[in-house]
């Protein structure tokens, strides 16, 4: 039995609220999953604001601690690593997509720059041509190409594409594990598709791992291998993704997929007034 | 009724365009070109489309909050309050600030943005509301408590600043504070976008209840094409700054007739379904320089000669189905 690419075993994230006499929040609470045993995988965690889920993106990139439990990325408590060249090396292979792309990117800086930065950092240029080479086979692999990103501001493209390039930016650092947080819920409904369906293919093609933090639960059926439900920083329900999502056990998750709008019309039982005809 | 057989807001042949000039350089963003619709009373219309397809532009102007850059270039707005007409750009700043709120109002996406952040919520609906029901403050408060009764929040609301509500609440007092005067006409711009899926729900579930209550006409904005299923009766499709389709959200949904329409309602993942999704390719275009001829015609897998030459007029197919493309209407039977 292979070591799983990242475990979290009974984590616990606790705030602390008010001062000496005030209560305590349990942000994520118990949590236990695996991401890819044996073969790259994506990972949905679904849960609704407040659920603790981007506290749980924290926790695996190690932006903040667990409180108590562990997590062991290819079997290594992230909590032992010290030192800069360990630390490095973690942030090289697990990398994050963040929410907004406007957010994530300065928009006083040109997007190369990031792109060039990461090659170097984590990639291994020295010099301009091999960063240059970096940017673009990242590029390529989402569907742009150098020569549009190239000297542009983040304001110049489409949250799409900046969604793209932010995912190119991770790839440069040929990570084992994204960690994408609501990657598409500020691009527009036509979009989400086709940059969900990008996940598919880094998984296939480059095999990443993916853990997908979402609310939306028609993406996650569609590209997830498996999903956990969280409420209230719990584990509510987990499992492969076809099986939790076609037949929900826990109320809380039957009331989450009852809550999707299916994108079809259902009938209306009011009579509609009448529309006068137009004339051309 | 006579009355409801006009409807309460016409659009015809609306132009908006943004227009700069800086440093010798005259641009010119054509947001909004050559639009024309109604909304009919007790209707709840959707307006769908990417962003940056010129949606907002097009609700700014039907509202009146025109602002330089943007400028009306041409066409017109009539509102038909319960008999009361009015032209938007023929009337006196004083007549658009009497049916604002009263007649008209507004629903915005980020609700932390119309509450005052540092008053109660009850103070933002003495703000917006008394004037437009001139009563003492006692019964004024009387219709507010009974409103809010009505769509079922607790009167508690009203002594809480915007911050100590949770998203949705805040978008349930926004929708109060916009219905409170019982509007003939309501504007909604993206109101349930940075909700998540179950407060979306409940938010959509009381803005159709209001509607049935008040049978008001509602001006839907989104482009998830999900909720426009859920809720609208008649449904517009823009791109790129033109509407492109137009029928009651039943017909689209079955028989979508353009295109861009089709792929709209064909990207859309369903649970139960695996298939891996077709996204179109390209992106929306820059409306500084749109296409010519159709605009749609560069993604169009459907794309003719006569697409990049000439701008496929809006025509009805079906009863009130209207669509501007040349694959659905010849050009020669135009």
């Amino acid at each position: 039995m292979t070591v799983p690419l990242l475990q979290v075993q009974n984590v616990v994230r606790h705030y602390a609220m008010g001062g000496l006499f005030g209560r305590g929040h349990r942000a994520v609470d118990d949590v236990t999953f695996e991401v890819g045993s044996g073969r790259p995988e994506i990972l949905a965690i679904i849960g609704e604001s407040g659920s603790g889920k981007t506290t749980m993106a924290r926790l695996i990139l190690g932006t903040v601690a667990p409180s108590a439990g562990s997590i062991r990325f290819k079997g290594v408590d992230t909590a032992t690593l010290r030192g800069r060249r360990a630390r490095l090396d973690f942030m090289r292979q697990v990398q994050p997509i963040f929410q907004n792309p406007f957010e994530a990117f300065n928009p006083l800086k040109r997007l190369d720059r990031y792109l060039f930065m990461t090659a170097r950092h984590f990639a291994g240029a020295t010099d301009a041509a091999a960063e240059q080479a970096h940017a673009e086979r990242a590029l390529r692999q989402v569907g742009l190409s150098l020569a549009e990103a190239r000297g542009r501001f983040p304001h110049e493209l489409s949250g799409g594409q900046l969604q793209r390039v932010a995912i190119a930016r991770a790839l440069i650092a040929s990570p084992s594990l994204l960690v994408a947080d609501e990657p598409v819920s500020m691009v527009d409904a036509s979009l989400r598709t086709s940059i969900v369906s990008l996940f598919r293919t880094l998984r296939d093609e480059l095999g990443v791992s993916i853990i997908y933090i979402t609310h939306d639960l028609a993406t996650a059926y569609t590209i997830s291998d498996r999903v956990v439900i969280m409420r209230r920083g719990q584990v509510v329900e987990a499992g492969d993704a076809r099986s939790v999502l076609d037949h929900p056990q826990h109320p809380y998750s039957i009331e989450l997929k009852s809550a999707v709008l299916a994108p079809e019309v259902a009938c209306d039982p009011v009579a509609r007034p009448q529309i006068s005809t137009h004339t051309e | 009724m006579t009355a409801h057989a006009l409807p309460v807001v016409q659009v015809t042949n609306l132009r908006a365009y943004y227009s700069t000039h800086q440093f010798g350089v005259q641009r010119e963003v054509r947001a909004v070109d050559d639009v024309s619709l109604q909304v009919m009373h007790d209707e709840i219309y959707g307006l769908a489309g990417e962003s940056s397809c010129g949606k907002s532009t097009l609700i700014k102007t039907i509202a009146g909050a025109i602002r330089p850059p943007l400028t009306v270039q041409g066409g017109s707005v009539e509102f038909d309050f319960g008999g009361r007409r009015l032209d938007l750009y023929k009337a006196s700043p004083d007549d658009i600030a009497a049916i604002r709120w009263r007649h008209l109002s507004y629903v915005m996406q980020g609700s932390m943005g119309v509450l005052n952040p540092v008053r109660r919520v009850h103070q933002s609906f003495v703000d917006f509301a008394s004037r437009h029901i001139a009563k003492p403050k006692a019964q004024f408060l009387d219709i507010v408590h009974t409103h809010l009764e009505r769509l079922h929040l607790k009167p508690d609301v009203l002594r809480a600043y915007p911050h100590e509500l949770s998203g949705g609440m805040r978008q349930r007092v926004a929708i109060a504070l916009a219905t409170v005067c019982r509007p003939e006409l309501i504007i909604a711009d993206e109101p349930t976008t940075a909700l998540d899926v179950i407060v979306q729900r409940g938010v959509l579930d009381m803005i159709r209840d209001v509607q049935r209550e008040l049978k008001t006409s509602l001006i839907f904005v989104t482009h998830d094409m999900a909720v426009h299923a859920h809720l609208c009766h008649r449904l517009g499709v823009m791109y790129a700054g033109r509407l492109i389709e137009e029928a009651r959200t039943v017909d689209i949904f079955r028989e979508p007739h353009h295109p861009y329409t089709s792929h709209l309602i064909a990207s859309l993942p369903r649970i139960g379904q695996t298939a891996a999704l077709q996204a179109l390719a390209g992106a929306p275009p820059s409306l500084a320089d749109p296409p010519s001829g159709c605009r749609f015609h560069p993604r169009c897998p459907q794309a003719m000669a006569v697409c990049s030459q000439r701008v496929p007029p809006l025509l009805t197919v079906a009863a009130g189905h209207r669509v501007a493309c040349f694959a659905v209407t010849p050009p020669d039977a135009a």
